[in-house]
């Protein structure tokens, strides 16, 4: 099915790296070749493999190789598809929101604190509302923590809450004040109908009602959340998916010096 | 197979010795303690199901009304023996009586402890029959088609919605998967009831019901028919429903269940007391049930370092055997844990591996042991995830390791795809194949890096056994002995829901059940 290990078909394209036409990269300059797996629903024969062809097509991709049809059950077939991608990005162009700061591991965070700080750091998370999911905020926060990378219980300079799921934000907020918390994590899962937006929101006015607002370093994360949509809702930073216990605390506590919080 | 690693035999049986006198010590603590699960599997199995119209399930309105009335520490048997013998109604109709406000167990005049048993017994025996029918079913599949030699195939599907898993685990069986297990819903575990009817809506898994379980093995066993094997069904006990959970799996006939109070206590923060004790009762179900359980250990590995840490590992391995045996679930039901978790980064880490898998082997011969594959050093990278499944399939063809649960390339990214689990099993296959026989082809270098290493490992865990012998279990987890995390004896989730056992305390289904399917 591949046509061959040595590549003759005719290369007009430019060649040379332009940033505002950004293409992906396969073994020349501007060849936009990429690779991509995907399943269908069919059974594998000439069909499903056109199909699987058509579809890669639809995704921009010209002159998709079909190289691998591998029958998964009766009904449904897996395909490795080559090709090159026809689209092109602006990376001059592009801005991106990020949390600056450059992450501290567990043991950098620690002695951050014990330096900077001088006491150990409460923070108080849980996944509010309607939300029922615990798996963000544990990973976060439990100490088996989330692909090797230990949660915030395990950091010796850092106290630990975790309020589990379906916390409304009034009860949050009442215990963030008993636990005298340094720093609030806000985890939601459920994004269906944009109910974290609503949910988020309301946390936020809630602490403002209450002049609490200025009290707390406030972070939100799931993997629907950004740093900008966060910080756009009024928090101090949103983490989303590939980040880990470290980089919230980072976050969190140089946050915390910046401020002159004690 | 023989033995190939030269392992100090005084150790380990020192080891095992301190193993069966710490289990012994927290028997006794288990024989006089019930608890709301335990007399919820005891609902259970007296026929008791459905919810009410909130949706909380019967055994659990039993139990509440019996907790309320603070009569439980009889055994819900007594008061429900009690019932039928006064009222003449069945276990169900008591039940929804309870729900209804219209019948109070506490004021019901006592009847004899003979006429309780009288009733009662003939209704549980005929649950066990029911049990004893499901496992010599499964022996008669495995005598038609012929049981799997070698390592079993072990594959997850994780959904959501049953219907959906349901077409997962049957191209997974079709692709060569012999065990399906169904990863239960997030928070499942924390739950102190088990959710009723098929479900279609969990997060990173599904909900672990008897109508889900009637279900897949319904599937799986036409899938089975096709191939002309026996597919095995997996699910977890483990949390605050243990037994519950054994229960269901019973009367459903599932395969294998994962097992293991440690890991709750450690891993999900259940109340040490309660799951000790629930743990108990279920594995007297899954022994008679025939049920491989699975223990956790392989858990401790996420957290603590797996080269600094492999003591307690096995360590845990010697309780939980000794804790199986207490429970009267044969050796051959044991599907003691263990994993492989050493960073890609360490130097000779697969000599390392294989030899603490060579090691486990040894020391548990008939134990079906349970192999976890790479989690902790999985980054999205997915190439080098399946060189690290490749190495990881390797040990268990070189060491006989019998419940392999297969490693995802996609694992840290998402729960797996159809296609994911076809490459893994394409791989698995790949290498069981092309190395049968390697292991009983190469012996171990006397004194080498892996010798070495698992004689330390043995060592320093009779060390340990022998310091939690000295300060029993529950002073172990709190000192957080195990995968470095301290559990309080009064600490975390379920406390409430232990109660010491009175005089009278009646649990027929231990004595029918303990002992296995042939007792």
């Amino acid at each position: 099915m591949s046509s061959g290990l040595y590549n003759t078909s005719k290369q007009d394209f430019d060649k040379t790296l332009d940033l505002s036409k950004l293409k992906a990269y396969g073994d020349t300059m501007n060849d936009g070749k990429v690779q991509l797996s995907f399943t269908l629903p069919v059974k594998d024969d000439e069909r499903g493999t056109e199909a699987a062809r058509l579809l890669a097509k639809k995704m921009g991709i010209s002159e998709p190789n079909v190289a691998l049809a591998k029958p998964l059950d009766k009904e449904f077939t897996f395909y490795v598809v080559y090709g090159s991608c026809a689209h092109t990005v602006d990376y001059e162009n592009i801005h991106v929101e990020t949390v600056e700061e450059e992450t501290m591991d567990m043991h950098a965070c620690d002695e951050y604190i014990r330096e900077n700080i001088g006491r150990k750091v409460i923070m108080v998370g849980a996944s509010t509302g309607t939300d029922a999911h615990t798996v963000g905020i544990d990973a976060i926060m439990n100490r088996k923590g989330f692909a090797g990378h230990y949660g915030l219980e395990r950091f010796e300079m850092i106290e630990a809450y975790n309020l589990g799921a379906q916390v409304t934000n009034e009860e949050f907020i009442k215990k963030a004040v008993e636990l005298n918390a340094d720093v609030l994590l806000v985890s939601q899962t459920v994004t269906q109908k944009d109910v974290h937006i609503k949910n988020l929101t309301e946390l936020v006015e809630l602490l403002e009602a209450e002049g609490l607002r200025d009290r707390f370093i406030l972070v939100c994360g799931g993997a629907r959340i950004t740093h900008e949509l966060a910080k756009e809702l009024g928090y101090d930073a949103g983490f989303g998916q590939q980040k880990y216990a470290e980089d919230v605390a980072t976050f969190a506590i140089t946050e915390m010096v910046k401020r002159g919080k004690k | 197979m023989q033995n190939k690693l030269n392992l100090n035999k005084a150790l380990v049986d020192g080891a095992r010795q301190s193993a069966k006198h710490i289990a012994e010590d927290t028997q006794a603590f288990i024989d006089i303690h019930t608890t709301v699960t335990v007399e919820r599997a005891v609902c259970r199995l007296l026929g008791i199901d459905g919810v009410n119209d909130f949706e909380v399930p019967l055994p659990n309105v039993v139990v509440n009304h019996l907790t309320d009335r603070g009569i439980l520490s009889g055994g819900a048997a007594f008061y429900i023996g009690n019932a039928m013998a006064a009222t003449g109604l069945s276990p169900q109709e008591i039940a929804e009586k309870i729900d209804k406000c219209e019948l109070d167990l506490a004021a019901i005049a006592p009847q004899t402890n003979e006429e309780i048993r009288a009733k009662i017994m003939p209704v549980a025996m005929a649950t066990v029959e029911r049990i004893r029918g499901n496992a010599a079913k499964r022996n008669e599949f495995l005598s038609e088609y012929g049981d799997k030699e070698g390592p079993y195939l072990y594959v997850i599907v994780a959904t959501g919605n049953i219907y959906e898993d349901i077409t997962q685990a049957k191209a997974a069986a079709k692709q060569g998967a012999d065990i399906i297990a169904v990863i239960r819903t997030t928070g499942q575990s924390l739950l102190d009831y088990v959710p009723y009817g098929a479900t279609t809506e969990g997060f990173g898994g599904t909900y672990a019901t008897q109508e889900n379980f009637r279900l897949m093995r319904e599937a799986l066993d036409e899938v089975g028919r096709e191939e002309k094997r026996y597919i095995r069904l997996c699910n977890y006990c483990s949390g605050l429903c243990m037994p519950e959970i054994a229960a269901m799996g019973a009367l459903e006939r599932l395969d294998v269940m994962l097992n293991d109070a440690l890991y709750g206590i450690l891993f999900r923060d259940i109340n040490m007391q309660r799951t000790i004790v629930d743990q108990y009762f279920s594995r007297v179900i899954n022994s008679f049930a025939g049920v491989i359980i699975n223990t956790g250990e392989d858990n401790y590995l996420t957290t603590a370092d797996a080269v600094e840490e492999a003591h307690t590992v096995l360590a845990s391995q010697f309780l939980n055997e000794q804790f199986a045996l207490c429970a009267g679930l044969p050796e051959e039901q044991q599907g003691l844990g263990h994993a492989f978790e050493i960073s890609p980064d360490v130097e000779n880490g697969f000599l390392y591996e294989l030899a603490q898998a060579q090691m486990a082997r040894q020391i548990f011969p008939k134990a079906p042991l349970k192999y976890m594959p790479p989690t902790k050093f999985m980054t999205g990278n997915i190439f080098r995830g399946h060189v690290q499944d490749a190495l990881f399939n390797m040990v268990t063809i070189l060491t006989g390791q019998k419940l392999h649960l297969l490693g995802m390339l996609t694992e840290a990214i998402h729960t797996p795809f159809m296609s994911d689990r076809a490459l893994s099993i394409e791989n698995a296959q790949y290498i069981f194949r092309t190395m049968k026989d390697l292991g009983d082809d190469i012996s171990f270098k006397e004194g080498g890096i892996m010798e070495t290493r698992a004689n330390d490992v043995l060592a320093k865990a009779a060390k340990l056994l022998g310091e939690i012998e000295h300060m029993g279990l529950f002073a172990t987890l709190e000192k957080g002995i195990f995968a470095d995390i301290k559990r309080s004896r009064e600490g975390g989730k379920g406390l409430s829901g232990v109660v010491v056992k009175s005089d009278d305390y009646f649990n027929p289904f231990v004595e029918l059940m303990k002992g296995g399917v042939n007792g």
